[in-house]
């Protein structure tokens, strides 16, 4: 009876974890449900996932944009923001991962203040283990990139792993013994959701309008430029798109008809039941295709690599859960006897460099905050705010240059692949 | 989908193919333009849809072609590519 008391809660008033909440009516929301859509705005943002309604929060916030639309096919925060398993680190590989994700970072610790909401941001360490020498080797030289930019990143041996995970099996049953791993400091996880609506109410506060059930059906582009945006709830004319859509993305660009290397495939991830904390720090095995954490209510959550062909539909498959749930007992033989509770999937935008595509398009006005494949929710409020000051200002911020949709015809990639995590960064 | 017909030795599990991309033409490296080129290099027809992709069923090596909605998962036919893609 406590239990349904407790969910009835949470469904009633989001993130009733906050006994503040629990003081205010059901009128007060956390953000409105304009019932029509205006005939024009300065700014139409496509989607709203963290990434969309952070834009949206500093467009109205810092730059005075106050006519700006966020348009959702479904639901706030229902795609890839509510979808994946929350970590957030900046020990990337290449001197622009590393500035880019640690400008995030920094913005995430304040986040909670800012946004007024509590976002359960927990730094609870990040440990990778290598279990070859090479991997052991591409760590080392992770830790002196991350350490030349003063990201606080080093390697361990396997008397410190065993240290910070007590129970574990460095041997991981014989075949994959632990040689080390690199450890990061400010690893964190946070509620995901809760970073979709604090910032939906921010930007609704400061006068953003927010149009769930409302989906983009075509992109309206004359002489090169946007000229404005047909939905499923009729034509809005607009000078200025961003496209935050993930999974959506080649959709929306063959509407605009722009073309892309952005392919993609579903991402899985499970919680187990909650059990009591043990598990402090964040743990990543690239070789074992593992990543966990647990969460504040005591799950175990936790994930695996890319499916393995394109698939545009986030359906769960046993395969993941048989083959993830066999290389965490590698680890952890001690959770056999633990249930899962859920599985689900989000639809990753891949690229072939496996950083983001983000900036001005050759349609003027067509912004694109894309290319996040498994990565985006931890570079939510850095691509949020590089995003409005890129959309306001018509220009590319030095940060982001390096990411532009352009890279590809001038044969530019970045090399951020050595710096996945489970064959994906 | 949890099986594929092989066009060779009928239905296996997925668990024996590998999957090799959408079947794409090459243009010609000597006539193509840098921009035409660096569009085959990269671009890809990333929407979800009815496509045709290269498939490998790994213990028998055959390569051949599926085409496959990617939306919904469902495979209307598969074939070996001297089959033709009529």
């Amino acid at each position: 009876m406590l239990c349904r008391a407790g969910r009835h809660l949470e469904r009633e008033v989001p993130l009733g974890f906050l006994t503040s909440m629990r003081r205010k009516s059901r009128s007060e929301r956390m953000f409105r449900a304009p019932e029509r859509l205006d005939s024009t705005y300065d700014v139409v943002i496509i989607g709203a996932g963290g990434h969309g309604l952070a834009a949206a929060h500093h467009l109205a916030r810092d730059h005075g944009v106050r006519s700006v639309a966020v348009l959702e096919k479904g639901y706030l925060g229902g795609g890839n923001t509510g979808r994946n398993t929350t970590i957030i680190r900046s020990n990337y590989i290449t001197p622009e991962g590393v500035a880019f994700y640690q400008a995030s970072v920094d913005l995430f610790r304040e986040l909670s203040a800012e946004l007024e909401l509590n976002l359960f941001y927990s730094a609870r360490g990040h440990y990778t283990l290598a279990h070859t020498e090479s991997s052991l080797r591409t760590m080392r030289w992770r830790a002196e990139v991350n350490k030349h930019l003063s990201v606080e990143s080093e390697v361990v041996g396997p008397a410190e792993v065993e240290r910070a995970f007590p129970g574990i099996d460095l041997e991981c049953g014989g075949h994959a013994p632990i040689l080390g791993a690199l450890y990061h400091a400010p690893g964190a996880i946070a509620r995901h959701d809760a970073v979709a609506w604090g910032y939906a109410r921010s930007a609704d506060r400061h006068g953003v309008q927010i149009h769930q059930q409302t989906e983009v059906l075509g992109i309206d582009v004359q002489n090169g430029r946007v000229a404005g945006v047909q939905t499923s709830r009729g034509y809005v004319s607009t000078r200025k798109v961003l496209c935050a859509v993930a999974g959506s993305t080649p959709r929306l660009l063959d509407f605009a008809g722009l073309r892309s290397p952005i392919y993609v495939h579903p991402l899985q991830a499970l919680v187990t039941e909650p059990m009591k904390p043990w598990l402090d720090p964040i743990l990543v095995s690239g070789s074992l295709h593992v990543y966990v954490s647990q969460s504040a209510r005591g799950e175990l959550v936790m994930g695996a690599s890319l499916d393995p062909y394109e698939l545009h539909a986030p359906r769960s498959t046993f395969d993941f859960v048989e083959g993830l749930s066999g290389h965490v007992l590698d680890l952890f033989p001690f959770l056999s006897g633990v249930k899962v509770l859920r599985t689900w999937a989000g639809l990753a935008d891949m690229t072939p460099d496996f950083a983001p595509i983000l900036g001005k398009t050759p349609i003027d006005g067509f912004y694109l905050d894309a290319g996040w494949g498994t990565w985006g929710f931890k570079a939510t409020p850095i691509a949020g705010k590089i995003m409005a000051q890129t959309v306001a200002s018509d220009a590319t911020p030095a940060l982001i240059a390096p990411f532009a949709l352009s890279r590809f015809e001038a044969f530019e990639l970045t090399g951020e692949k050595g710096a996945a995590s489970v064959g994906q960064a | 989908m949890k099986l594929l017909d092989c066009p060779n030795i009928g239905a296996r599990p997925t668990a024996e193919f590998t999957y090799g991309g959408e079947l794409r033409h090459m243009p010609d490296p000597d006539q193509a333009t840098d921009a035409e080129w660096a569009d085959y290099v990269w671009n890809r027809t990333g929407a979800g849809g009815v496509k045709k992709e290269w498939w490998f069923h790994v213990p028998s090596a055959t390569w051949f072609i599926a085409e496959r909605d990617t939306r919904t998962d469902r495979v209307l036919r598969t074939f070996l590519i001297d089959e033709g893609a009529s």
